[in-house]
């Protein structure tokens, strides 16, 4: 059993190896020897549909996005609850179904919140 | 596959490992090379166009000629952008889009790691992709791709919640989140019938966060000349275009197998047909859907994009759970 356990362990770190190591072997090892390389300062400048880059671009940007990136903290951590319970769900019984519904009507007047409160609108 | 993994874990059995893996990528990069072409023929007929149809027979060396063309193209790195960050960002977005591979089962023996948390898997991985797209967008130092990375960082994690909670239905159910087992259990129906609404919040957001039409709003070259990847040039470019692609053979080989029954036969009469060749036909089938909802669909406005997730589709996620929950219930005799 336990070997099993390390094998597919074993095969998860192979894939991700891999995944890590075909990007890195063409552009950093395969590319170098095919392409040119013929850096002028011009060429080097920020794209900006040929007008001078006024200013950088590491900027404060919108609010918006960190609420929206809140809101996804929270419900993605929810859903992570509902896994486990959803796969022991059929031995838990009635007990896990109520106990699941008032966990989800509390992030549902969550979401009603947000939806009153505009939160939701993007403009 | 599968007498491979009851063995002890020794320097042998991580070889076969790593040869399987290494035949898996190359089957995954026939399969982009392909799928970018008949991309561009299906839209080309649809469009009552030809498409691609000068490099090679019929075209079919088309994307070869333009891997090969990246492949020669100058690496321009511009100077204001962070260095450690630029170089980051394909590798942030490709690695996890094959890494998920890892726990499919493609048929009854042609499967990789058999990880009993399988679904969490995929859905813990993919969620990586996000990261690698932001960094691209801020590393380049350019108001175009800072916008555009910004931009898609808010629609996949918008899509992602009712990504993942369309498929609770399906643990629900099934009462385990190994793919394996999710495929067994769909002997007598596929999931797609009991689990319709699912199926439906599914695929709508499968299609944002592929960033495919209608949701293609992160590359709207109309307005921001290519999104998070404008100063992308040569083979770092084309690692976004490939993410993109496996990202897309892993999503219709998660469909396939949660929905339309992996490998099992349409009928158990013609079980005689091998199980890959059912993967195959499902997986196509999902793969030209794709072809064919961007040969139709118009861009979403991006503040329709935004609330459609969070007022339609997370509510009816939900819904879909509760729903589940009471019919399983009722099912086992708890009422």
């Amino acid at each position: 059993m336990s070997d099993i356990y390390t094998n597919n362990y074993v095969i998860v770190a192979i894939f991700l190896i891999l995944g890590v190591l075909l990007p890195v072997a063409t552009v950093s090892f395969v590319g170098p020897l095919l392409r040119p390389k013929k850096p002028t300062r011009e060429k080097q400048t920020t794209y900006e549909s040929g007008n001078i880059p006024v200013g950088d671009s590491w900027v404060r940007f919108n609010v918006k996005y960190y609420i929206f990136a809140l809101m996804f903290v929270i419900f993605d951590v929810e859903t992570l609850f509902l896994y486990p319970w959803a796969v022991a769900y059929k031995e838990l019984g009635l007990f896990a179904l109520v106990e699941m519904v008032i966990f989800i009507s509390l992030l549902i007047i969550g979401l009603i919140y947000a939806w009153r409160k505009k939160v939701l609108e993007w403009n | 596959m599968n007498t491979l993994l009851q063995q002890a874990p020794s320097w042998g059995t991580t070889l076969w490992f790593i040869i399987a893996a290494v035949l898996l990528l190359a089957v995954v990069l026939g399969f982009v090379t392909y799928a970018i072409y008949f991309e561009r023929k299906v839209i080309g007929w649809m469009q009552l166009r030809i498409g691609p149809n000068r490099v090679g027979p019929l075209g079919l060396l088309q994307t070869v000629a333009d891997v090969a063309k990246l492949l020669l193209k100058e690496d321009v790195r511009p100077q204001h952008a962070d260095k450690a960050l630029f170089t980051l960002a394909p590798i942030l977005a490709y690695a996890p889009a094959f890494a998920v591979l890892a726990v499919m089962p493609f048929s009854e023996s042609i499967q990789f790691a058999d990880l009993g948390i399988g679904l969490l898997y995929y859905i813990a991985l993919s969620g990586i992709t996000v990261l690698g797209v932001i960094t691209a967008g801020w590393a380049s130092n350019n108001k175009y791709s800072l916008i555009g990375g910004l931009r898609s960082a808010a629609q996949m994690i918008s899509y992602e919640v009712p990504l993942v909670m369309s498929v609770v239905g399906i643990v629900l159910l099934t009462g385990s989140m190994n793919l394996e087992d999710i495929v067994k259990a769909q002997q007598d129906v596929w999931n797609i019938v009991p689990q319709f609404i699912g199926f439906a919040v599914f695929i709508i957001a499968a299609q944002a966060e592929l960033n495919r039409t209608p949701f293609d709003l992160p590359e709207a070259e109309s307005e921001l000349v290519g999104g998070y990847h404008v100063e992308y040039s040569g083979f770092r470019f084309a690692m976004f275009m490939l993410a993109e692609y496996v990202y897309m053979f892993g999503m219709g080989a998660l469909i396939t197998i949660l929905f339309l029954g992996g490998w099992l036969p349409i009928h158990p009469s013609l079980d005689f047909i091998p199980g890959i060749v059912w993967f195959i036909l499902k997986f196509s089938l999902y793969v030209f859907l794709q072809f064919w909802i961007r040969a139709t669909m118009p861009r979403l406005r991006v503040d329709q994009l935004m609330s459609f997730a969070w007022k339609v589709l997370l509510p009816v996620a939900l819904f879909n759970i509760l729903l589940t929950a009471v019919v399983v219930s009722y099912q086992n005799g708890m009422f």
